[in-house]
């Protein structure tokens, strides 16, 4: 009984995923009076619209001729704001524990940071997966992560007194070398080549130690490594003549953006077809009562991975989730345009 | 139509045809050609549609913009002849274009 349970937060609605699809059901939910929490892996919210395409113009959002996905995102937060939902980021969904019954559903889900929450419906908003950083296909990289390979830096100190070498041309690859440049012992920055995609100023200041002879700039590409017992004692490297050489270092941190992989989703014992969760039609709910599946996640006959799909899909789904949420109260379908009481809701 | 020969990492060949028009990453999924990923669906975001174009074409494409460039930085194992399909239009030109896959998209 000595161990200190964190706080767990009591929602309505948990959902998992602020994409497009994540969004709009805080308003379908919201109008329904279920409150809800979001959480997502990315530092903000917008999902893919943000993180991949902002600037790109979508053509098939109804009502829009033409919208960026930053636009996108922009407008349904505020179209979301008089329902106040609460946002997590940078959270992923470590686990899954069903503590209700199917007629009354409660989860208790942890997140890998170590929050808590306690949900009656859970809606699973998450796209292609979670963006999670890439790895590169270096052989028997694997034995080195978590001792001497890392994707994101969590302590600085883990990396005090070793030689670094940061892998990459964007601005993690830049503002890490730079950070870690004060506490490593030598930090060695590699690139495919001189040109760099990350703001000038750190540009510039990269150039700087190098010139300084404070830090390494390398030009090439890790193939190899080499070290024994997951601990690194240096990496092979194709230069840019196309000539491989050896360069030592004890720690590695590659930076080559994000990908999209399903994640734990697959271990919570949810019915998949091809890593995407399988729903019924009429309220997107998956095999576990209370667990609803919505927009690029999930599949059914005749399935378009379309955000206006999504948008169709959370509204339904949000039928079902007032079910579970208020079960002993009766639901009256009613219009924005007309209900004062949806209005009300709205702050309109 | 335009004819593309996709090779892969252990030298097998496909060639397909490509409507004028579309991007070289289009008519690979369109034709269901293995090694070829396409997970931003060509908003030049991921750089998981990865090949390398044959030497003999190198020079007769139009060259990359710095944003392609940019986002070959996400590509492993990239070479000279690097490029992303989704910013390589198909037109009469490129009839008869060879691109190499990669052994992995990252």
């Amino acid at each position: 009984m000595d161990q200190v349970s964190p706080e767990i937060i009591k929602t309505d609605a948990l959902i998992v995923g602020a994409g497009p699809v994540g969004l709009f059901a805080v308003f379908e939910l919201g109008l329904l009076d279920i409150k809800a929490h979001v959480l997502d892996i990315l530092p903000m919210a917008g999902g893919q619209c943000a993180e991949l395409y902002p600037e790109k113009p979508i053509y098939d959002i109804p009502g829009f001729p033409t919208i960026t996905g930053q636009g996108l995102v922009d407008n349904l937060l505020q179209q979301i704001a008089p329902f106040s939902p609460s946002f997590h980021f940078n959270e992923m969904v470590a686990q899954v524990e069903p503590i209700g019954t199917p007629e009354a559903p409660l989860f208790r889900v942890t997140t890998d940071n170590e929050l808590v929450f306690e949900t009656k419906v859970l809606l699973i908003a998450a796209g292609g997966g979670s963006f999670q950083p890439k790895k590169p296909p270096i052989p028997g990289i694997d034995a080195y992560e978590g001792t001497s390979v890392f994707y994101a830096v969590r302590k600085m100190e883990t990396f005090r007194g070793r030689h670094v070498l940061v892998v990459g041309g964007g601005d993690s690859a830049l503002d890490w070398a730079l950070n870690l440049q004060k506490v490593a012992s030598r930090v060695t920055l590699m690139h495919r080549r001189d040109a760099f995609r990350a703001a000038p100023h750190s540009v510039n200041a990269m150039r700087e130690l190098v010139r300084e002879k404070q830090m390494d700039f390398v030009l090439g590409q890790v193939t190899g490594l080499k070290g024994e017992g997951g601990m690194l004692s240096g990496a092979i490297v194709r230069g840019e003549d196309g000539m491989s050489f050896d360069l030592a270092c004890d720690a590695m941190l590659p930076f080559f953006g994000l990908t999209m992989k399903l994640g734990p989703i697959a271990d919570w014992g949810l019915n998949l077809h091809e890593n995407l969760i399988t729903v019924g039609t009429e309220t997107f709910e998956t095999s576990a009562p209370g667990v609803f599946a919505v927009g690029d996640i999930n599949t059914y006959p005749g399935k378009l991975k379309l955000i206006l799909s999504g948008f169709h899909e959370v509204a339904l789904a949000a039928q079902k989730a007032h079910r579970y949420v208020y079960p002993d109260k009766k639901l009256t379908f009613q219009y924005t345009t007309s209900s004062s009481s949806l209005q009300k809701k709205l702050g309109v | 139509m335009v004819q593309i020969t996709f090779i892969d990492a252990a030298g097998q060949s496909l060639t397909v045809e490509g409507e004028a028009g579309a991007t070289v990453m289009e008519t690979a999924l369109k034709n269901e050609v293995p090694g070829i990923e396409a997970e931003c669906g060509g908003a030049c975001a991921c750089a998981t549609c990865h090949v390398y174009v044959d030497e003999s074409w190198a020079d007769r494409i139009p060259a990359a913009q710095p944003m392609e460039e940019d986002m070959l930085d996400f590509a492993f194992d990239v070479r000279p002849t690097s490029r992303l399909s989704c910013q390589i239009r198909v037109t009469a030109e490129v009839d008869g274009l060879v691109v190499n896959t990669p052994e992995r998209q990252g």
